[in-house]
């Protein structure tokens, strides 16, 4: 077990808190850095993958895991995103510009929905955002003039510095950077008052408002950057998939942002990029078990069932996600033979705000 | 500035105003349908005392502290602290006057840290833009360093060193209790509202509280308006002690003219006939 004997305040705000951290994430570092010199092409597309899946996470881990507001129209953001990046992109707007402007729109919707969200909890608001979902969709399906409708858009690949991001390696190259940059943002927001304020307001509207938290500001916030981190995935998205139509950002592809969320953790930032790998890697390993399995069962359906499966399993057996599963081994084996099974026991986050109403 | 200016700036506080008190509640009242859980309460707050509110169990006093809170909008009357009207406000905006308060069932952020929960109580002080946040830049560390530097100021004050890294649902209620003015006092109010501090607490914790407090009192020089049911409590700390019934003043004065008080002694053991 480490003990780490503080001297100094800066201590408890520094990103690595000591030497094992700079070791191990400095390592999965250069990993993911190198990783295109080993990797072949499928496993750099999947990676590609676990960093756009991931910055979705981060951006939906903001509004549901610190902030404590559901939401089940994320895709409607997604989809934002990347046709703002797809359609800018036609029009010859460089990626330098044409991201931002996504982030920015996507930002700006999420602050819309955000505003009526303000008087809504709980499983009202997840039921307003799936509404909200159904409209972008809707929209888009219809507004054939700028978006292709059903018939879909199509997407060059970005134009970064005046050279086209073709290649594989390149473009994996720009998804982890942008994953990495996110991370870092939201690191530093968490440790700084802004963050502090949404995680006031998960833990306790009535205690947060009391400490000067402006509560219609900081929901509406969090909603804002939400949106705006979804819709920087939603250009990478865009860049990646290279057809985009409106089904792709239908209610399944919310739930499956929620399930990143809760899967990896509701309320770590590790359990956005567990649960990101998760999600990608399910579906390979259903494949797999296909083989396995007698001829009649192995249809189409059975990826939505074991999908379903694992949701409704892990929200029983481990809310804590991954990451909170991660933690409980961690503690078990630096407290052996102490360990308790009660010690990561908690309330449910969300509802106890409501007592003084 | 000269005594003359601060006579000006006292007048012209009153011509805009109309209350010249530290903190004063006039004639305020609530109805929840046709019940008035609080009626015609009036009182004026001196600066730097120990102001309690005392009254028999619906009586009205939480309900008072709610709306000097804002948290729900008054009927009738007006909220004045340091001559500006607070009826109206949005409620965080009382905190970032200076007023800050604690909870008959103690509303903290259970998931976290005693020194995270003690840190949201610095909101007010907050000066970085958001950008500067996502960044951190030096400017957004020198302030956090600064935030943490006033926390361990009361962290020290009220004794809480050996909590400050637990997390708060693992606590004993009498520590948490003690936590939770911790966190008041870190937003450096002025006016500290306090709903039943000795709730919940064992006499031995309960002594203590009555320490804190008047530690509060003469130390920090901050004024206390205070909902207490234990007596011992309320004659030993306060300045000044104000009685409900049924959401009405019955008696104001010192501890001791209140607790003889005929009104009060009838509102608590009821009358002869």
């Amino acid at each position: 077990m480490r003990f780490i004997f503080k001297t100094d305040y800066a201590q408890d705000i520094r990103i690595a808190k000591h030497g094992g951290h700079w070791f191990w994430y400095g390592l999965l570092l250069a990993l993911l850095v190198a990783a295109p010199a080993f990797a072949g092409e499928y496993l750099l597309t999947q990676l590609q993958f676990i960093a756009i899946y991931s910055i979705v996470g981060f951006g939906l881990m903001l509004l549901v895991g610190f902030t404590g507001q559901v939401s089940l129209g994320h895709a409607a953001f997604l989809a934002v995103g990347a046709y703002t990046e797809g359609l800018l992109q036609a029009k010859g707007v460089p990626f330098l510009i044409s991201l931002p402007a996504a982030a920015l729109f996507a930002g700006a919707t999420g602050i819309i929905v955000g505003l009526p969200a303000l008087r809504l909890k709980g499983i009202y608001l997840a039921i307003a955002t799936l509404a909200f979902n159904v409209i972008v969709e809707e929209i888009i399906a219809r507004w054939e003039d700028l978006t292709g409708g059903n018939a879909g858009l199509l997407v060059k690949p970005a134009v970064l510095l005046g050279q086209a991001v073709e290649s594989p390696a390149a473009f994996y190259y720009l998804c982890l950077a942008l994953a990495v940059m996110v991370c870092l943002g939201m690191i530093n927001l968490l440790r700084s008052p802004t963050g502090r304020a949404f995680v006031a307001i998960r833990d306790s509207e009535i205690s947060a408002s009391c400490m000067g938290v402006n509560l219609a500001k900081y929901k509406t916030l969090s909603f804002g950057l939400s949106a705006a981190i979804t819709g920087i995935a939603g250009a990478l998205y865009a860049h990646k998939i290279a057809f985009l139509s409106p089904e792709q950002f239908g209610l399944f592809q919310s739930i499956e942002m929620l399930t990143i969320v809760i899967l990896g953790g509701v309320g770590f930032l590790h359990g956005a990029v567990l649960g990101a790998a998760f999600i990608i890697f399910l579906p390979q390993g259903i494949a797999i078990a296909k083989d396995w399995l007698p001829p009649g069962v192995a249809t189409s359906g059975v990826q939505a069932v074991v999908f379903g499966l694992v949701l409704v399993g892990f929200i029983i057996f481990e809310p804590l996600g991954l990451y909170g599963r991660w933690l409980k081994i961690r503690t078990y084996l630096e407290l052996f033979p102490f360990y308790r099974r009660g010690m990561f026991r908690r309330q449910k986050a969300y509802a106890k705000s409501e007592r003084l109403r | 500035m000269t005594s003359n200016d601060a006579v000006r700036e006292r007048s012209r506080e009153e011509q805009a105003t109309g209350s010249t008190a530290f903190f004063e509640v006039e004639n305020l009242g609530i109805r929840f349908g046709g019940v008035r859980a609080v009626d015609g309460v009036s009182f004026a707050l001196r600066p730097g005392e120990v102001f309690t509110i005392i009254g028999p169990n619906g009586a009205g006093k939480t309900t008072i502290f709610n709306l000097i809170g804002l948290i729900y909008p008054a009927s009738s009357g007006r909220i004045w602290f340091d001559g500006r009207d607070l009826t109206g406000l949005a409620p965080h905006r009382i905190a970032e006057l200076g007023i800050a308060r604690t909870f008959q069932n103690i509303e903290l952020f259970e998931h976290a840290t005693v020194l995270q929960n003690l840190l949201i109580g610095r909101h007010r002080h907050r000066r970085s833009a958001l950008w500067q946040e996502l960044l951190f830049t030096p400017g957004v560390r020198r302030a956090e360093l600064a935030q943490r530097e006033a926390v361990e100021k009361v962290i020290d004050f009220l004794d809480l060193a050996h909590y400050r890294d637990s997390l708060v649902g693992g606590l004993p209620y009498g520590v948490r209790k003690v936590i939770e003015l911790a966190r008041a006092l870190a937003t450096e109010p002025r006016l500290l509202l306090l709903d039943e501090p000795s709730s919940g607490l064992n006499p031995e914790e309960t002594d203590d509280m009555a320490f804190w407090i008047e530690d509060i009192k003469n130390d920090l020089g901050v004024t206390v308006l205070m909902v207490e049911h234990d007596m011992s409590l309320v004659a030993r700390v306060s300045d000044r002690v104000l009685a409900l019934n049924e959401g009405r003043p019955i008696a104001q004065g010192t501890p001791a003219e209140v607790q003889s008080h005929p009104a009060v002694i009838e509102a608590y053991l009821g009358s002869e006939d």
